[in-house]
């Protein structure tokens, strides 16, 4: 198998709509001359009535919540949950579940995007902002990335700057219950403004690190920032 | 609390063994590629799934276990794709096929069983990922329930196709006997579960496999595909037989 992008003409086009706001119709208009359209082909969403909640590619999924872990759901018993913080911090230290339940309460109101093209609107989560977590580690000056990872030993890398500044949170709640263990209970992180396999289940920790390092799906063939407005789903997006 | 190691190459390793690391390095460049593909062939399995036959000229080859994106573009260049699994084995043809259920109201399913015909166009991506692949490396214990059986069964065809002799197990769960897709391609490999008749998927169908004596050298790399219930009632199965968390591999619908 060779690995070399090829750029011929269907290949390079890509339509206005998977990129643009879903009213870019002059944009569109374009697509009938550059790739032929599936004949007979008119889609259930028009792009007038396509919620601008969801991002290019994704759709709604409504009352479902897919799981698409990729390992065995681990019995894991909240007294036995931990979560650590170390790396390029200036106070690594774990907490206990009682532990974290003792830091100041957030919560995450909003929507999740998975990869996998589905959109979940308006969902809650309830926990602790890691930066919670983060203020009490210290991060060291050097520090630029995180890598995630989870009691199943599952990884995934971000930017330290993806989860700070209210963008991330460990969380053990789903809206008025403790989260399933099948969404990652007893807690799990999320990062909602990514695409959500980067919101490990079944958190264990995070290491902080000066340099990006791949996580488990980035190793195999996604995104290393998956930001779903501008669609990252796999590397060379 | 200890500080959790580095590997030999200074990268990080979680302090909880690996899952399941992928199989095999993913092909970037394929990944990102739309490529045009022709329907040559639409054959029904089911009364709810139908294989199609898509010839794709510069597909650049597939593992077992692999999927694709698909995507449909209407007249306005409003688009919407869905992953599928690859259901044939690589063969070099420049042909592969996609075995989809009719999900009901499902805009790219719906469209793929209601109105596409020989000789309409879609376009693809991939093959994508390589954390469920199977290179016909190690032995292989394939559980799957419904659709869920298409990946596994390009891991089946792959192992004739190659002459592989290396043990590969396939237990299919299905409703009935007319829910069965591949009904007639199955061999001595492979145990059909029929759940209506004989209930779920149980602990004395995979007890020969799993025991001291039908575990072959190295252990099986398990693989299971399906509904959330079906992957989490099989995983359970599986690792209260003793096979090992690190080696199941896990896709579900969705």
């Amino acid at each position: 198998m060779t690995s070399e992008p090829r750029t011929t003409p269907e290949a390079a086009f890509e339509p206005a709509e998977a990129h643009e706001p879903a009213e870019a119709y002059e944009a569109s208009f374009e697509l009938a001359e550059a790739f032929e359209p599936t004949r007979g082909f008119t889609g259930r969403a028009r792009a007038a009535d396509r919620d601008p909640r969801l991002p290019p590619g994704q759709y709604d999924a409504r009352d479902g919540w897919p799981v698409l872990s990729a390992e065995v759901t681990p019995r894991l018993a909240a007294a036995d949950w931990t979560f650590r913080v170390d790396g390029l911090v200036a106070a690594p230290r774990t907490w206990s579940w009682d532990e974290a339940h003792g830091l100041p309460s957030s919560e995450y109101r909003g929507d999740i995007h998975c990869v996998t093209s589905w959109s979940k609107f308006g969902v809650r989560f309830g926990g602790v902002s890691l930066d919670t977590f983060l203020a009490a580690a210290r991060p060291l000056p050097g520090a630029t990335h995180v890598v995630a990872y989870s009691h199943t030993g599952y990884t995934a890398n971000l930017p330290l700057s993806d989860v700070t500044g209210g963008k991330a949170w460990i969380v053990w709640e789903y809206e008025d219950g403790p989260l399933p263990a099948e969404h990652g209970g007893p807690a799990r992180l999320i990062v909602p403004h990514r695409y959500f396999w980067k919101s490990p289940k079944w958190v264990a920790g995070l290491r902080l690190l000066d340099r990006d390092e791949p996580g488990f799906w980035e190793r195999n063939g996604y995104h290393h920032r998956g930001d779903p407005w501008a669609e990252e789903r796999y590397a060379g997006d | 609390m200890t500080e959790t190691p580095y590997d030999d190459e200074g990268a990080f390793v979680p302090p909880t063994r690996f899952a399941v690391p992928g199989r095999i390095a993913v092909n970037n460049g394929a990944a990102a590629l739309w490529q045009r593909a022709l329907i040559t062939e639409i054959r029904r399995e089911t009364p709810a799934a139908s294989t199609f036959r898509l010839k794709v000229p510069d597909w650049q080859g597939h593992l077992p276990g692999q999927h694709l994106m698909l995507r449909l573009t209407a007249a306005d260049g409003y688009v919407a794709q869905r992953h599928y699994s690859i259901a044939s084995a690589p063969d070099g043809s420049g042909e592969i096929e996609l075995t989809l259920d009719h999900v009901p109201g499902g805009e790219v399913s719906g469209h793929l069983h209601t109105v596409a015909r020989v000789g309409d166009t879609v376009e693809v991506r991939g093959p994508l990922s390589g954390f469920f692949a199977w290179p016909g490396d190690r032995p292989a214990l394939l559980l799957g329930a419904g659709s869920g059986v298409v990946p596994l069964m390009s891991m089946v065809r792959h192992r004739r196709l190659a002459g592989l002799g290396l043990p590969l197990r396939l237990i299919v769960s299905a409703r009935t006997p007319e829910d069965l897709i591949y009904a007639d391609e199955y061999g001595e490999e492979t145990t059909v579960v029929l759940t209506r008749s004989e209930g779920r998927l149980n602990a004395g169908h995979l007890a020969s496999f799993l025991g001291d004596e039908g575990r072959p050298d190295g252990g099986w790399e398990a693989y299971i595909c399906g509904s959330n219930g079906f992957a989490e009632h099989a995983s359970r199965l599986l690792v209260e037989a003793g096979q090992p968390v690190d080696r199941i591999r896990i896709e579900r619908f969705g």
